[in-house]
């Protein structure tokens, strides 16, 4: 804790200074000022990318394994609670522990945080696929079987599709999950809008930026996902026609 | 001495039956183009049982709620034993009434005789008097002791029903608000809790305003009908009798249904018919004199009875053809029905039975007369509802079954 | 893995021993890497308690505020859109940024830490007391106002005790967050056990291990006492009717069966 500036001071990734402290600018006030913003705005695009990257490669690895034990618990009833049980300590480790508890094994970069936020979203995205599963009415599930489908045909052909509201809303809610946690993801070296944050944190200029771009990123991503899902289940919508 | 009389005395006054009477009262929905309930005004007599029936969306639901103040009126009173609803605040008001639900609403975190206790608990009654007045009810509704530990949960859906019956019977008001309360049960155990309802009413003679879409029902609950037709208003109020022989427009004709003579039956006991005189024999009886009796009676057969009057059996020309009547004879005389019974369910004794006839007996089990299904028809072609052939009528009703 | 090595991976001998060095930062005390202090062992424990500390005033502070608040507005049904959507903007705003912006504006301490993590922990716990209010089955609440019951006896005696697992589960939500994010307390002027993982020029990457293994244990123990505390509130009458549904769930299994074998 000897440097005046940065949380990170201890951490092995190199604190930079976002501006001179000098003068009696805004900026030297750490004040929020919209020219500097303005001005400095593209060194926020690689870390942006960086966060995207990692909100999106974790959702979508999270999203094939959870998704994966899902159906396989849906055919295993037996399976769902092991699954649950161990997704569920996954979810609750904190993630800076996480990561930490990685890096040993994975070493430190992109694959000890994308490893730790995938397990954040395992949880989520397999509880909503086995409960919109389950939703589905008894009596649908009947029908498709009275009218010869198989198993295979049934699930893919009718419970699937009622169950993809359920199903995107978990997406969604890991989505926005992962954008946050990936503010962390620089303890792991894996850079990120965290890390931005973490470079000047008392100047308030930076981390309005930084903080608004994640909030915008979660925001973005639920109403793609959101869009997605009405595209999707136009069912939902339906309104009966008198 | 002086004491106890005073305080039952007090008892009977503070939960005796009251008289409820609806004044012109409108309701109104803020916003909406048209009255929910208008205009309606109609007197339930202290201890009897006032059935609001329509189609739905006529208002009936919203009818009752007024009557608590779950809803609030618009212009119009309600008056409960003379004085008006709106003098008590809702909630005091609401301790008054009892209310039961269709889908009763029982807290599903409390045992049953927490439940049953709300209103008592509510009331700051001891907790020795509640605990007697649990068991009391308990009893009353037929329910085991051993349930008041139950929770909702563990119960029955006809179970869960008496306990809404009891809950709201708990500190004994001297009016129920009763809201299809047994709509959500199946048609056996229904008929058992509309039965036992009116037995547990015998004895309690409340006044009780009681909702339900279903005709039947209201036939068979009501010693009032209220039809009411969409947007409120008031059909006609009468008598199930009156409602079935007169009904007052083509609305209440059709709502009642083009089966409302047979519903009549429903309404009806066998004692309420004239019977036929039956040519009774016994053992030992000349058979001359036998072949006389059925001459001058309405039967082509004698009916043989025992020694007290219990009917034994029918006889045929075979049994006729010796100079005495012995016994025993072919036919026995089956069904027997009870003078007390219903109608409705004596035609199905002699359809089922696949007989013309069936010998009425009093309580004792002496035979008093005969009813036979020309006596039914006769009597359904005498009221005014009869528009087609009445035998044909017998043989589709499904409601006899 | 041991090819990694140019990224800070290692063999599985180099790995346990990093482990067993962390085990034996927690349950022993040693000089500090930079030399005169002492850290790990019995050290720990002031961090630990400063952690339980900080976490359990901003989860008390919270209930306090958003328990009674989703009360009141689950019971007139009023706010649905502000009860509802407060979590999904919690979700959205990532903690850290949250706490760097309390850094930013309000400075460090005690104090602002703890409303950071105050405003973390409100929005499940509000959502969830909404929601368990809302979902008592309107019959109930009909039936307890035509029994006479007032507003507030209508909470107290049905709304709340059937709310009570859904409001407790946002509780453990809330509490699992919040003992996560005060990890990262050191930054904002707080030393909790994140101590060690962030200052790790001081503690080595044994502290660095070792307090990350005890955050996670925090963590999990946390869940483990509160979804205990859950259960415990549930009303017995109310797991019957859970048990009652999910053996109903469990009695068409069978009968799965049957269809897809004939």
């Amino acid at each position: 804790m000897t440097g005046p500036i940065g949380f990170g001071g201890g951490l092995p990734l190199a604190t930079v200074l976002i501006h001179q402290r000098s003068g009696t600018t805004c900026e030297a006030a750490n004040g929020f000022c919209p020219n500097w913003i303005a001005h400095n705005f593209s060194r926020y695009e690689t870390p942006l990318l960086q966060h995207v990257v990692l909100t999106v490669v974790s959702v979508a690895i999270g999203f094939g394994i959870a998704f994966a034990l899902a159906l396989l618990a849906h055919r295993r009833r037996w399976l769902a609670g092991p699954v649950t049980g161990v997704t569920g300590v996954l979810y609750t480790i904190p993630s800076l522990s996480f990561f930490f508890v990685l890096q040993p094994i994975t070493g430190r970069g992109s694959l000890t945080a994308i490893v730790a936020l995938v397990s954040y979203t395992l949880l989520i995205i397999f509880r909503n696929v086995t409960t919109g599963l389950a939703g589905v009415a008894p009596e649908t599930r009947d029908a498709g079987r009275g009218l010869g489908l198989s198993d295979r045909q049934l699930l893919w052909k009718v419970e699937l599709p009622l169950a993809l509201p359920e199903i995107i809303a978990g997406v969604r809610v890991a989505t926005t999950t992962t954008v946050g946690l990936a503010t962390l993801a620089f303890f792991a070296g894996a850079g990120g809008l965290g890390a931005q944050i973490n470079a000047d944190p008392v100047f308030k200029s930076n981390v309005v930026v930084a903080g608004g771009l994640c909030v915008a990123l979660a925001v973005v991503l639920d109403i793609v996902l959101l869009a997605l899902q009405r595209a999707v289940t136009p069912w939902t919508r339906a309104v009966p026609t008198a | 001495m002086n004491r106890t009389t005073t305080q039952t005395g007090e008892a009977a006054s503070a939960h005796e039956a009251a008289t409820l009477e609806l004044r012109s009262v409108t309701k109104r929905y803020p916003g909406a183009d048209e009255d929910a309930i208008a205009e309606l005004s109609l007197e339930v007599p202290a201890g009897d049982i006032c059935v609001l029936v329509g189609p739905s969306g006529c208002g009936k639901t919203t009818a009752m709620r007024l009557v608590n103040r779950m809803i609030s009126i618009t212009s119009g009173d309600i008056l409960l034993a003379g004085r008006s609803v709106t003098e008590l605040r809702p909630a005091e008001l609401r301790k008054r009434i009892g209310y039961v639900i269709q889908q009763i609403g029982l807290f599903p975190h409390r045992t049953i005789a927490q439940n049953i206790a709300t209103v008592p608990r509510l009331l700051d009654w001891k907790k020795e008097r509640t605990a007697a007045r649990v068991r009391e009810l308990l009893d009353l509704v037929s329910l085991p002791a051993e349930m008041a530990d139950r929770y909702p949960a563990q119960l029955s859906g006809g179970q869960r029903q008496r306990v809404g019956v009891a809950r709201a019977l708990a500190a004994d008001p001297p009016l129920m608000l009763m809201d299809e309360p047994f709509g959500a049960i199946d048609p056996i155990t229904r008929e058992r809790l509309q039965n036992e309802f009116l037995r547990l009413q015998s004895e309690l003679r409340k006044t009780i305003v009681f909702v339900t879409h279903d005709i039947d029902e209201a036939i068979k609950m009501g010693d009032r009908i209220a039809v009411l037709r969409k947007g409120g208003v008031l059909a006609q109020y009468a008598t199930p009798a009156e409602l079935l022989m007169a009904p007052a427009d083509d609305f209440v004709e059709d709502f009642v249904g083009a089966d409302r003579a047979l519903k009549r039956l429903a309404l009806l006991r066998v004692r309420d018919v004239q019977l036929w005189r039956a040519p009774l024999v016994r053992e030992g009886d000349s058979t001359a004199q036998a072949r006389e009796q059925v001459r001058t009676s309405d039967l082509p057969y004698p009916l043989l009875v025992s020694e007290d009057g219990r009917p034994l059996g029918w006889l045929s020309e075979d049994d006729l053809v010796k100079g005495r009547v012995e016994l025993p004879v072919d036919t026995a005389a089956e069904p027997v029905l009870d003078r007390d019974s219903v109608l409705r369910d004596a035609l199905a004794e002699l359809l089922e039975r696949d007989t013309q006839y069936g010998p009425v007996v009093d309580q004792r089990g002496h035979v008093v007369g005969v009813l036979s299904l020309e006596l039914i028809s006769h009597f359904l072609a005498s009221s005014d509802a009869i528009q087609a052939d009445p035998a044909d009528r017998v043989t589709d009703t499904p409601a006899l079954s | 893995m041991d090819t990694g090595g140019a990224n800070g991976m290692i063999g599985p001998l180099a790995l346990l021993s990093q482990f067993n060095d962390a085990i034996n930062f927690i349950f022993h005390s040693r000089d500090s890497v930079t030399g005169g202090v002492r850290i790990g062992g019995s050290h720990l424990l002031p961090m630990l308690a400063r952690h339980v500390e900080l976490s359990a005033v901003s989860l008390g502070v919270a209930c306090a505020l958003a328990i009674p608040l989703g009360l009141w507005l689950g019971h007139l049904g009023r706010g649905q859109l502000v009860a509802v959507s407060v979590s999904n903007v919690g979700r959205a705003v990532p903690s850290f940024a949250l706490l760097a912006f309390f850094v930013a504006y309000l400075g460090t301490g005690f104090t602002n830490a703890s409303f950071a993590l105050i405003l973390l922990a409100i929005p499940p716990i509000l959502t969830n007391t909404y929601v368990g209010v809302r979902q008592v089955d309107r019959e109930i609440v009909d039936a307890a106002r035509g029994q006479g019951m007032t507003g507030w006896e209508i909470v107290r005696s049905a709304e709340l005790p059937i709310a009570l697992p859904l409001i407790f589960g946002g509780v453990r939500t809330s509490a699992v967050n919040v003992v996560a994010t005060a990890t990262i307390g050191p930054l904002i002027g707080v030393v909790t056990l994140g101590d060690p993982i962030i200052n790790s020029s001081v503690y080595g990457s044994a502290g660095q291990l070792g307090a990350s293994i005890m955050v996670a244990v925090l963590a999990l123990l946390t869940e483990v006492i509160f979804a205990a505390l859950q259960r415990a509130v549930t009303p017995k009458g109310l797991r019957l009717a859970a048990g009652a549904s999910t053996s109903r769930r469990r009695f068409w299994t069978p009968k799965r069966r049957a269809y897809s074998t004939s």
